[in-house]
């Protein structure tokens, strides 16, 4: 296809102004056709077939039987999904507060013209470039009750700390969030920081004259420019736990029981292992609905602002 | 430099704070760095001094045994060959993924910011939406066309499926890169009688090399790190270095060796590592091109 309209640029070149309708006019459209129709089937019409099936009764095999909404009265008498959805609101909840709070303090301390800021910034940003995967896999390990922490801190001399949270029921949600923080916290810092470097520089000294110290500058001129980064940085974040299935599998595999179960492990575990196809499928579009209501608001402010500009 | 220039003093409540802030960014370095120092640590330990030593114990001897062993004899499921064929397959998948959603995001980038026609800031928003829907929507009719199309469980099944998902993002970060080539450099190029791709190939590209720089590190990081897909659409042999791991760490039989481990957890996170340190900038880049879209 590419060397066909290669070949055709000279005649067009020769006539001078393009002709309607030539090859070169629809050169364009061509080359984004693939793409387009990818797309299209594979975004738009596979989400569309996922909520089809949710109508159906399907189990291990699609089946176009429709049985109406009862997948997702299913799902919602589910309680393995009732746990799911709770742990998304506290994980998601948690992990992007905690990654908010972390992220602005060490972007604001990392301000103040520290030596060697580039070594500590690129220390603090490392854990976003490693697999979710790994990082679970690491977690693991020192949150395992007997030879992580807790065999540090009594070797240390706390003979009665105990700090078994990956297998408690309980709490084994918490260490999803303390290994995700870990990992995301550097990135929202590192957004954080370009939104501080990007500050008027002017609006500060016309502060500082008027005599503003460095707390109040911060907060009455500062953060509130930074608006847009910490909605960006929400929605992103949200995002990532909304999808977050590798760090559960590798970190607690949804244990112990289905305790630490996030929505996107329900869903794997239903419809490729379990043999639920249409309730899998449900549980799909339920998360994609919770993606859909943070997004739209976000995507249209987004745009709003460009066509304001 | 002196006091009085600056109107200020450096008073002993100033000097405590500034000691009190490095003290808080370095603890809080050696936070972010403890997991990896740990799993360093432990690879390097055999699995009797793991188990009477404490986290951040030194290894009495430099043992590298578990890193023999997790590369070339560790069990992932039934499969006894350590994980170096799949990180060797990791490679074959991303290598291919990453050319050719580059390549696609740059020439979609390009026509959609300087070639506009009816409908293709539409399409763009319409793509904009691959790039944040939970995967969990598409996997089941995606695994369906991979089986229609004989490439189910094979690299090529897992090549396509990043080149589709990828290239959302990919035509992103082109998109916004040429939205800031000024329209009339196209405009003088035709003109001159240039088409599509000599502009493109003579003009657009040479211009284009820190987004190409950016693009393809931010693609690399996620098919690297990417777990779904490879668990829902690789076969034994072709599976991703993170799924090997996981089935690695998760093979329960046996004592659990963790320095073994943790070896490979290293390895497998090296690759991206070492573009992290060697191309930081651009990964921030990335990272951030990514997050502010637009």
């Amino acid at each position: 296809m590419n060397t066909k309209a290669a070949n055709s640029e000279p005649k067009k070149a020769q006539s001078g102004r393009p002709a309607r309708l030539s090859l070169a006019d629809w050169m364009p459209k061509i080359v984004m056709a693939p793409t387009v129709v990818v797309t299209l089937v594979c975004i738009y019409g596979y989400m569309i077939w996922t909520a089809v099936l949710s109508f159906t009764n399907s189990r291990m095999l699609p089946s176009y039987k429709f049985v109406g909404v009862e997948q997702y009265e299913r799902l919602f008498n589910n309680d393995r999904w009732i746990v799911a959805l709770t742990n998304l609101g506290i994980f998601g909840g948690l992990f992007i507060l905690i990654c908010l709070f972390l992220g602005v303090v060490l972007a604001i301390f990392l301000d103040q013209k520290i030596r060697a800021e580039g070594a500590i910034r690129t220390i603090y940003l490392y854990p976003m470039a490693i697999s979710f995967i790994v990082t679970g896999t690491a977690w693991k390990w020192l949150l395992n009750p007997t030879n992580g922490f807790e065999k540090l801190m009594i070797d240390l001399g706390f003979e009665n700390f105990r700090f078994d949270w990956l297998v408690n029921p309980d709490m084994v949600v918490y260490c999803l969030v303390i290994a995700a923080v870990w990992q995301a916290s550097g990135f929202v810092m590192a957004l954080f920081l370009a939104g501080l470097r990007g500050v008027d520089g002017d609006l500060i000294k016309a502060a500082h004259l008027d005599g503003a110290g460095t707390f109040t500058t911060y907060r009455r001129i500062i953060l509130p420019s930074l608006k847009p980064v910490f909605f960006s940085a929400m929605v992103i974040l949200s995002h990532i736990a909304i999808k977050s299935f590798d760090l559960v599998a590798a970190l607690t595999n949804g244990g112990p029981g289905y305790a630490s179960d996030l929505p996107a492990n329900f869903m794997y575990a239903h419809t490729f292992t379990r043999s639920q196809v249409g309730l899998g499928s449900a549980s799909a579009m339920v998360m994609l609905g919770c993606v859909l209501a943070i997004l739209i608001p976000y995507l249209y402010s987004e745009l709003r602002g460009e066509r304001h500009e | 430099m002196s006091k009085t220039s600056t109107g200020r003093q450096t008073t002993w409540v100033e000097k405590a704070l500034r000691a009190a802030l490095y003290a808080v960014l370095i603890i809080m370095a050696a936070v972010y760095l403890m997991p990896f120092l740990v799993m360093l640590l432990t690879s390097l330990k055999d699995v009797e001094e793991i188990r009477t030593g404490t986290l951040l114990s030194l290894p009495s001897t430099l043992d590298l045994s578990a890193w023999g062993k997790a590369w070339g004899e560790a069990c992932t499921g039934n499969n006894c060959g350590g994980i170096s064929p799949y990180f060797l397959n990791s490679f074959q998948i991303v290598i291919p993924a990453v050319l050719i959603s580059t390549l696609l995001g740059a020439i979609n980038g390009y026509v959609i910011s300087l070639w506009k026609f009816r409908g293709s800031d539409l399409f763009f928003a319409a793509l904009l939406v691959g790039c944040f829907i939970p995967f969990q929507v598409i996997l089941l009719p995606m695994a369906r066309t991979l089986g229609w199309l004989g490439i189910a469980n094979t690299t090529t099944g897992l090549v396509f499926v990043h080149v589709v998902y990828g290239v959302a993002f990919t035509t992103l970060f082109f998109r916004n890169f040429y939205q800031a080539i000024p329209g009339e450099l196209v405009k003088a190029a035709r003109l001159d009688g240039a088409g599509f791709f000599t502009i493109f190939y003579r003009i657009i590209l040479p211009l284009s090399t820190p987004i190409i720089v950016v693009t393809v590190i931010w693609q690399f990081t996620q098919i690297w790190n990417d777990f779904l897909f490879g668990v829902a659409f690789s076969g034994f042999d072709t599976q991703p270095v993170t799924v090997a791991l996981n089935n690695l760490v998760n093979t329960s039989f046996g004592g659990k060796e963790y320095n073994v481990d943790m070896a490979a957890a290293i390895i497998a996170a090296l690759p991206t590592l070492a573009v992290y340190v060697l191309a930081g900038k651009y990964f921030v880049r990335g990272l951030t091109a990514g997050a502010v879209k637009g």
